[in-house]
């Protein structure tokens, strides 16, 4: 059995990372509540967790689907459909920066760039926290850039 | 951040998802980590000891769901400070007595009813814990006490009325004698 580490110990290392990613990923104003739930969901799933290996990892694969929840809570329900489009998801906010921008590229891409730059983690890390491979990771990444860079030219 | 994180604690408790809540809190000897569950107070971790094993050690054996949460124990510092003070002499807080089992809890429980500035010696406490032959394993309770000073295991001493051990050291154990007026 794997022993894990007082739950305080997680939040005194990651908490600043999950602020920061729910931040670039919903906006600042819907952030804290998002944080709320991650951090709620974490402590309920906590003691049945199986492997500490990647606590980091798993708070920020909590994280993004809290912000996923968020934006669908946000009135746009998913409807069933034969073939998927990514669809940008924006939410216009007081304030300026990147982050604007970067909130109004598609979901994965979105995510993407902001696991990377909004709290440095290395693509293999992104790929767990996005539930994808490594390759689909930096290829998000790689498109969420060439977008960011277009937008902002 | 500070404020999300002790609402987030807030929440946790709110919820019943806080099994464990624990503080540093000042005393005259120097920084006591106190760590309590729903049940009571669990752990007084006396200076000199790593509070960072200490909570470790509570994530194993209790729950990993651990958190700092002082507002849950407010009422033990409360006491304590009053203890300290020479103003109190008997604390009121529950205690949640699960890290002790068998002969060391009975150990344990016994030391609980040695009245404010009195003294018992091991044999005593062995005898109480119904063993009277077990002197030795009554001297490892004390030094096992998860919850000293609550916990009197300072008002054990030998037979011979030298004052044994202490796990916050002796200079500690003497201190507290003197406070209750017992040396």
């Amino acid at each position: 059995m794997t022993t894990l580490p007082p739950f305080q110990t997680l939040l005194d290392e990651h908490a600043a990372d999950v602020m920061g990613v729910l931040r670039g990923a919903v906006g600042r104003n819907d952030a804290e509540d998002c944080f709320q739930e991650t951090f709620l969901a974490a402590l309920r799933a906590y003691p049945k967790l199986r492997d500490a290996g990647n606590l980091r990892g798993w708070l920020l694969t909590i994280a993004h689907r809290k912000a996923i929840d968020h934006h669908r809570a946000n009135g746009r329900q998913p409807i069933p459909v034969a073939e998927v489009t990514e669809v940008g998801v924006s939410d216009p906010e007081p304030g300026d920066g990147i982050w604007e921008v970067v909130g109004a590229l598609p979901p994965k891409q979105r995510a993407a760039v902001a696991l990377r730059y909004g709290s440095d983690l290395p693509h293999a890390e992104i790929a767990a926290a996005l539930g994808c491979s490594p390759e689909a990771a930096r290829r998000s990444l790689h498109e969420g850039l060439k977008r960011l860079r277009k937008e902002l030219a | 951040m500070k404020a999300s994180l002790e609402r987030l604690t807030e929440r946790a408790n709110d919820e019943g998802l806080l099994d464990v809540a624990y503080t540093i809190s000042d005393s005259p000897f120097g920084p006591l980590l106190l760590a309590a569950t729903q049940k009571g107070l669990i752990k007084v971790s006396l200076p000199g000891h790593d509070p960072e094993e200490t909570l470790e050690d509570l994530a194993a054996r209790v729950s990993p769901r651990l958190l700092e949460a002082p507002a849950r124990l407010e009422e033990t510092r409360r006491e304590l400070d009053l203890y300290f003070e020479g103003k109190l002499t008997e604390f009121e807080l529950p205690l949640d007595w699960q890290l002790s089992k068998d002969f060391r809890r009975r150990a344990l429980r016994a030391i609980d009813r040695i009245p404010y500035g009195r003294t018992r010696s091991y044999t005593d406490i062995a005898r109480s814990a119904g063993n009277e032959r077990a002197v030795r394993a009554a001297g490892t309770a004390c030094g096992s006490n998860p919850i000293p000073i609550v916990v009197p295991c300072h008002r054990v001493l030998r037979s011979g009325g030298g004052l044994g051990g202490y796990g916050g050291g002796l200079p500690m154990k003497e201190a507290l004698l003197k406070l209750e007026g017992v040396l």
